[in-house]
């Protein structure tokens, strides 16, 4: 069965295509040649003037794993559907049920409503990943994955202050991702996790934890060096050290020089881009981090946009969201040591337009999005839920492509905030082409998913069109079609059928013998055996609904 | 009949019987079967499951008389059809049980409520109310320096956790055994407390439903401005000494990583919650300057496993209902207990033990254990594999992060809950 998506305006950066009018062909869920004349079309769609782009992937979504359960659980007044009234400001879209810890359910279905075909778990604790995986498993509509969290686990800080060799490391991080069932490895206020145990409050860059004698410039140079070279596409996904601190933005630019010119990603960046100048004692570094970002070609940075309204925090930084605990609103948190292996702290939060800090937070995201150069090396991020809930995303893409739309916002804010950004000067507005790049083909390409994120033929057919408005709030609201693995799955920006998407991983190879030394590790120091550790295939995909993609990974280069 | 496959000599598997899901232990499933590592807990449970392998034929029922089971899903199918408001409770079961029970739940609007939930409900209304700082059992095992119990003996409904986490030879940090202080248990409950050298606990003897004042204490002397300073050292609060609590007090400060264990359940006063709000209020305030962490036990059942199931699929804990496919929460009015006098029909799960349903003049549907023995039959019993012994399945440890895998350690010619679940929601139109 062939079906043709005819007359489209398709902007599918990857092929260099801004606009081009031309028709996809799909059969069995993948984009095809256009067919012989003698093969039968069974379908077609007139798409003529709509916008037709990839699905969505969002690189940075905290939708599955402990943190997330654990708000929900303590955060049972989230899930109110309330109607608001909806000032400029306001995180609302057209679907938005004001909800920062969806269900899984939910999740799912307000992703695919967006037109977002998958979604990556950034802080997949190697030793919750099973729940993760259970969680995702029943995330329907999307693809799904995770980013295993290291750097603070025992394991590896005993082997680098060991001072084993790079390849025996290696070894450890390609056997995390197999027994985790990963995409990607994280690392989470490098070191400062296990430091908070041994009651340290702060870690910088170059300071030592107190135990193992290691900075987190080493852990970051030993992971980023394990990353490339297991040829794992995901670059290492680094969470800096003194998130949300006032002059930080000095160990964000030390940290893009940690990997020694090795693939870095810094993510949710605004929370790393602050300055301590003025009154106040804090200002915006967003000029000296973009400055160095276009600067630094091995680095990548998705934003991590705040927006106004209430939300929650879950993050591994059990050291920071001790410390941010009390900013609680409302006034509750929970903070987790884990397993030797991480922590986490879950606080929720109200950011507020007339709060200095966080109507400067809002501006520094949005001038790093505008002053960065290259929409391949930049992500759109909110750190769902921690700078806003992801159904917020039309609303921020509003804000990137309309300048007008974005300095009556502005002008709403703090007003000492609004001395302190330049926000109002910068004129760029963010094209089609660019919010393809950005949401599209760059995030398949950093993450490593070769047929995903463009419309290329071979490539998986997830699909999503537009009406072009210019409220680009309201047009990426609502699609008029998304298409998942070639089925219609939405309509007008509602599910008209229910599927559940694949889990993508990489599996680089690895020494096997890494597992005799593991095993007298965790039989010595664990709670559990080596082999229930692991997550099988059969685990994720028994239900008959889930299945598993492993991704290629890039040469190795030792 | 079931028979064991017992191909092997011993399997590994991870053991369902209390929330420390102990994966170290192992079934001889040769007759006579046996466990290795077993512990009290363990040995009961696999001598409930395996005490009808030969000689009783555990067969779907209505009313007590044998049916197939075809007949008993019918007439459970037509009970939830008929049924305006139906009760979801016991829910002793695991994540994947649980899954289906939530996909009925939601197509029957009905209320869920866990067998074990008076006592996890205090947890729940604790994290909803202020959080906590806790650990788990990992940290326990390499980290704690000091470990207080409070109102718990730890071993009744945890055997194996001082064998496990506190007497443990080999630790990460080479830290010496944990002193442990006991608070609010009779001293005759504390021999697990004493170490393999010898080493005898600090015992606070107190009565239980005094726990809240001497919370309320051990709180009041973190500030060194309140009046309670001023008094004697010898008076009491609760029946414990200010010297005392003082004691504990400073220990815990100096402690260079202490756990604070309570188990809800044993707290049966009203408004518990806050004694376990005081419990996890003083751990936040120590934790200002030096490191300390609370771990509160589960009860058992698949408690956790339920409650995360629940809250990831709805968006909500157990004490949930479902009204027209939206989820709705009430930690009062959902309880068991509420919706016993309320709802027009009772379905009662409970797998991995033979718990048996409340009495009620409601129609009753019981789903669980092959070893139910009723006093008063249900109008539909149907008999259900053993989650972890008879098939496969995921389940949250007590510390509410890890999570392990069940195993299938023998063939059984019983259905899963699972698919007796989906049967009903399927003929439900």
């Amino acid at each position: 069965m062939i079906t043709q998506l005819k007359n489209g305006r398709i902007y599918d950066p990857k092929h260099g295509k801004n606009g081009l009018i031309q028709d996809i062909y799909i059969r069995n869920g993948r984009i095809i040649h256009k067919p012989a004349a003698n093969e039968r079309i069974s379908q077609t769609f007139d798409l003529t003037g709509k916008v037709v782009m990839a699905g969505a992937i969002d690189m940075h979504s905290h939708i599955g794993g402990g943190k997330v359960n654990i708000a929900r659980m303590m955060l049972p007044e989230f899930q109110e559907r309330k109607s608001y009234t909806e000032p400029e400001a306001h995180i609302c879209t057209p679907g938005c049920t004001h909800n920062a810890t969806p269900s899984t359910t939910d999740a799912g279905f307000r992703y695919i409503e967006m037109g977002y075909t998958a979604a990556f778990e950034p802080a997949m604790l190697p030793i919750n990943a099973r729940q993760a995986h259970l969680e995702m498993g029943d995330t329907p509509m999307i693809d799904k994955g995770g980013y295993a969290m290291l750097g603070s686990d025992d394991y590896f800080l005993r082997m680098l202050a060991a001072k084993k060799d790079q390849k025996a490391i290696n070894d450890y991080v390609a056997w995390t991702m197999h027994a985790s069932q990963a995409i990607g490895i994280k690392v989470v206020n490098p070191g400062g996790i296990s430091a908070f145990k041994f009651n340290q409050r702060k870690l910088d860059l170059d300071e030592n934890h107190s135990y193992y004698n290691i900075s987190p410039r080493e852990i970051l140079k030993s992971l980023s060096r394990a990353v490339y070279d297991l040829g794992i596409a995901k670059p290492l996904h680094v969470h800096c050290n003194n998130l949300g601190a006032a002059g930080n933005f000095e160990t964000t630019l030390n940290t893009m020089g940690a990997s020694e010119g090795l693939p870095m990603h810094l993510t949710h960046i605004q929370f790393h881009s602050y300055g301590t100048e003025g009154d106040k004692k804090f200002s915006s570094a967003a000029a000296q981090i973009s400055e160095a970002l276009n600067k630094h070609k091995h680095i990548t940075a998705d934003v991590g946009q705040i927006l106004f309204g209430q939300t929650v925090t879950a993050s591994g930084d059990s050291m920071i969201q001790h410390l941010n605990s009390k900013h609680a609103n409302p006034k509750k948190s929970v903070i987790m040591d884990i397993e030797c292996d991480a922590g986490c702290g879950v606080v929720p939060f109200k950011y507020k337009d007339q709060n200095y800090v966080n109507a400067l937070q809002w501006a520094i995201g949005l001038e790093i999005f505008l002053s960065s150069e290259d929409p391949w090396r930049i992500f759109l991020t909110t750190d769902h839920p921690n700078g806003a809930p992801f159904t917020s995303y039309p609303h921020l893409i509003r804000l990137l492509m309309d300048k007008s739309f974005r300095n009556e916002t502005f002008a709403k804010l703090n007003l000492d905030a609004q001395s302190m950004s330049n926000l109002a000067s910068l004129d760029r507005e963010y094209s089609l082409y660019e919010i393809a790049i950005m949401t599209r083909a760059g995030a398949a390409k950093l993450i490593g998913l070769n047929d995903r994120g463009h419309l290329g033929e071979g490539s998986g057919a997830d699909i999503t069109v537009y009406t072009d408005q210019p409220d680009r709030e309201a047009m990426f609201s609502k699609p008029d079609f998304v298409f998942k693995d070639g089925e219609l799955v939405v309509i007008d920006g509602k599910v008209v059928k229910v599927t559940w998407g694949t889990t993508h991983t990489a599996k680089p190879a690895f020494d096997i013998s890494v597992e005799k030394d593991l095993k007298d590790y965790f039989d010595k120091y664990h709670t559990m055996q080596l082999d229930n550790f692991k997550i099988s295939d059969d685990e994720i995909s028994s239900d008959g609904r889930g299945s598993i993609v492993v991704h290629e990974h890039k040469s190795a280069t030792q | 009949m079931k028979t064991s496959n017992d191909t092997s000599p011993a399997i590994n598997f991870s053991c369902p019987a209390c929330g420390l899901l102990c994966d170290d232990v192992a079934l001889v499933s040769t007759s006579p079967v046996r466990i290795q590592n077993g512990c009290t807990k363990s040995i009961t449970f696999f001598e409930q499951a395996y005490s009808n392998e030969y000689d009783n034929i555990a067969s779907a029922s209505l009313f007590g008389k044998a049916t197939d089971l075809n007949t008993a899903i019918k007439a459970a199918t037509k009970i939830l059809r008929g049924s305006k408001q139906p009760l979801f409770s016991g829910l002793g079961t695991e994540v994947t049980g649980m899954r289906s029970v939530m996909h009925l739940a939601e197509k029957t609007g009905a209320t869920l409520d866990h067998m074990h939930s008076e006592g996890a409900i205090l947890n729940t209304l604790t994290l909803q109310n202020g959080g906590w700082q806790n650990t788990t059992l990992t940290e326990v095992k390499n980290r704690a320096t000091l470990i207080l119990a409070i109102g718990t003996d730890i071993v009744s409904s945890h055997p194996r956790f001082f064998e496990k986490l506190v007497w443990n030879a080999d630790s990460m940090f080479d830290k010496t055994s944990p002193e442990i202080i006991y608070l609010g248990v009779p001293k005759e409950n504390t021999q697990a407390g004493i170490s393999p050298s010898g080493t005898q606990p600090l015992v606070v003897e107190a009565e239980i439903a005094k726990l809240p004042e001497i919370m309320n204490a051990l709180q009041a002397l973190m500030n060194s401005k309140n009046p309670l300073h001023k008094k004697p050292s010898t008076d009491q609060v609760g029946g414990v000494s200010i010297a005392s609590l003082l004691n504990i007090l400073e220990k815990l400060k100096a402690a260079q990583y202490a756990v604070v264990v309570w188990a809800a359940g044993n707290f049966k006063y009203a408004h518990a919650e806050l004694t376990i709000q005081s419990i996890t209020q003083l751990i936040v305030k120590i934790n200002k300057t030096s490191r300390i962490a609370g771990l509160p036990l589960n009860a058992g059942d698949g408690d956790l496993s339920v409650n995360n199931t629940s809250t990831w699929l709805s968006g909500f804990p157990t004490r949930n209902r479902f009204t027209h496919g939206k989820a709705e929460y009430d930690a009062y009015y959902f309880s068991s207990a509420e919706q016993l006098k309320s709802c027009d029909a009772l379905l009662w799960i409970s797998t991995f033990n033979a718990h048996l349903p409340p009495a009620t003049g409601v129609p009753t549907i019981v789903i669980g254990h092959p070893n139910m023995q009723f006093e008063r039959e249900p109008d539909v019993f149907i008999p259900v594999c053993i989650p972890g012994i008879d098939h496969l399945g995921a389940m949250a440890r007590m510390d509410n992060v890890v999570s392990l895998p069940l195993k299938k350690v023998r063939e059984s010619t019983l259905p899963t809950l699972s698919y007796v679940i989906t049967q009903i929601k399927d003929s439900l139109t």
